[in-house]
């Protein structure tokens, strides 16, 4: 499991992230949802050791891996999906889901791969950036899932993605769940996120300001709206 | 026939433009670090095969082997002792420091053998010349020229068809992304910087033969390959390799068909358009903004 306390960041002067506690158990999908600069994406970041201005700490199943370098945390088995969907211009499809060393007990191998993303075998000998974006976003979630990470960090995998595409991402991050993948998963779509996920943090201004399930997430929605701004 | 002769020695001239441009291409994408001293370790190269020769009797043929391994062995251990302390800092501070070590290693050579030129002959088996169909070439020089393509092909091989090169590729390109998916990029950045001082010195070695051998034939050498550099794009290999030979062949014709101004400034020319036209050189992409 993915156990976050106290973890505060700052972007130069100004504190980003303040005091978040959370977690993640072995196996869950949890949403991490708030308004644009809410501070999603520096907690991502800062869960893979890729933010320097932190304090806090973070830990992977009952180990403090505070202290560990971004390579190492991948290889623990952190899932990095980052928002801009991690596509080298000078690397195939192909040479995207090799790269990365395989880190965990059950990694995808290139058939399973291929018959999840259709695409990603037909496009396989292509530069990743002449993809549309949902290929590289299907390619992203794909390369994690060979490497066979434990604990995926996607940020808002379903940003500017056609509803069949999204539903097709859920079906991916469903699917992984089912396998005993643990995700943290940024997302601003809140009827997306109670289609895949089990709970719900609310983050505004640097802070966990609301915790839901799936039930209560109906009930409170009201109240969630006005924090999302929507 | 005089064209294609000129021809083929813009060929050879491009050579080592390929070949330096192409060290300092594969090390400026990967350390973001432009080394002012490849020139010296070019210099270092033919002088390490002219003082194997004339201290030791150590043939041509063991200089190019020996010497690039070693000088690329030595920078490995200026990129662990020196260079990595000072990545984290304005790239500024690492143009200061490998300058200073050009001007360290021109003078420390000039204080033992002098900044005369030191003759070195051609290895026995390439003194004469080949007749390549169409006319006669020293054959040291189509040498040369053959051990560039090969290096140049091999580097591309290595680059492009390599799980090596792979990684190589995604860290020059998106650094940070690539230690979050698991991999040590710290751990190949020293080998990278001694692979290309290493493809320095052995184009020192190969110029022995055929340059005069001084202190200062680096510094002569290298202001031409930065421009080759730009020309081709920063970072870009390919780029390197091919406005390396470009602007051989553009200097050879230049020099025997143009006024003699024109060859000394024709490099500097290109460099200017290009860096008007299109600043991210030839073959570059623009930097993302990290």
């Amino acid at each position: 499991m993915l156990r976050i306390e106290g973890l505060s960041a700052w972007h130069g002067e100004a504190q980003v992230l303040r005091d978040v506690d959370l977690f993640v158990e072995r196996g869950e999908v949890v949403t991490l949802c708030g308004r644009n600069g809410a501070g999603k994406t520096t907690l991502l970041r800062c869960v893979m050791g890729l933010h320097g201005n932190q304090t806090g700490a973070v830990h992977l199943d009952g180990d403090d891996i505070t202290a560990r370098k971004v390579h190492q945390r991948a290889r623990r088995g952190l899932g990095w999906v980052p928002d801009d969907r991690g596509a080298y211009a000078t690397l195939t499809v192909a040479e995207h889901l090799t790269l990365p060393p395989v880190v965990g007990p059950a990694p995808w191998s290139l058939e399973q791969v291929h018959e999840a993303f259709p695409a990603l075998y037909t496009r396989r000998a292509s530069p990743a950036t002449k993809l549309s974006g949902g290929e590289q976003q299907m390619l992203a979630l794909a390369r994690v899932l060979r490497m066979g990470a434990t604990v995926l960090l996607c940020d808002e995998p379903t940003e500017g993605l056609s509803p069949l595409l999204v539903q097709q991402v859920g079906e991916i991050l469903r699917r992984a769940k089912a396998l005993g993948v643990t995700v943290l998963l940024v997302e601003q779509n809140i009827h997306f996120a109670t289609t895949v996920a089990d709970r719900h943090y609310l983050l505004a201004e640097g802070r966990i300001v609301g915790h839901f399930d799936n039930t209560d997430i109906h009930s409170r929605e009201a109240d969630l709206l006005a924090h999302l701004g929507i | 026939m005089g064209f294609l002769t000129q021809t083929f020695n813009g060929l050879v001239g491009g050579s080592f433009y390929a070949l330096l441009a192409l060290g300092l291409a594969v090390i400026f994408g990967m350390l973001r670090v432009v080394n002012f001293a490849h020139g010296a370790f070019y210099m270092l190269g033919a002088f390490g095969a002219y003082v194997l020769l004339a201290e030791a009797g150590i043939s041509f043929w063991w200089a190019l082997l020996a010497v690039p391994v070693v000088l690329g062995l030595l920078g490995i251990l200026l990129e662990r002792t020196l260079i990595r302390r000072l990545s984290a800092l304005d790239p500024l501070y690492n143009f200061l420091l490998t300058f200073g070590l050009t001007l360290m290693l021109q003078d420390v050579v000039k204080s033992r053998y002098g900044s005369q030129s030191n003759p070195y002959g051609a290895p026995a088996g390439l003194r004469g010349t080949v007749d390549l169909g169409l006319f006669d070439f020293p054959a040291y020089r189509v040498f040369v020229f053959g051990v560039a393509v090969l290096l140049c092909v091999g580097v591309w091989w290595l680059l492009t068809r390599t799980r090596v090169g792979t990684v190589v590729r995604a860290a020059t390109e998106r650094p940070e992304l690539t230690r979050a998916l698991g991999i040590d990029v710290g751990r190949w950045i020293a080998p990278v910087f001694g692979f290309g001082v290493a493809l320095a010195a052995l184009a020192g070695v190969l110029a022995a033969p055929m340059r005069a051998v001084n202190p200062l034939m680096g510094a002569d050498l290298i202001i031409g390959v930065f421009a080759v550099v730009v020309i081709g794009g920063l970072g870009s290999v390919f780029g390197s390799v091919a406005a390396g030979f470009g602007i051989g062949l553009l200097q050879a014709w230049s020099e025997a068909y143009g006024p003699g101004l024109l060859a000394q400034t024709l490099i500097f020319l290109v460099m200017a358009l290009v860096l008007l036209f299109r600043p991210a050189g030839l073959f570059g992409r623009e930097e993302l903004p990290t």
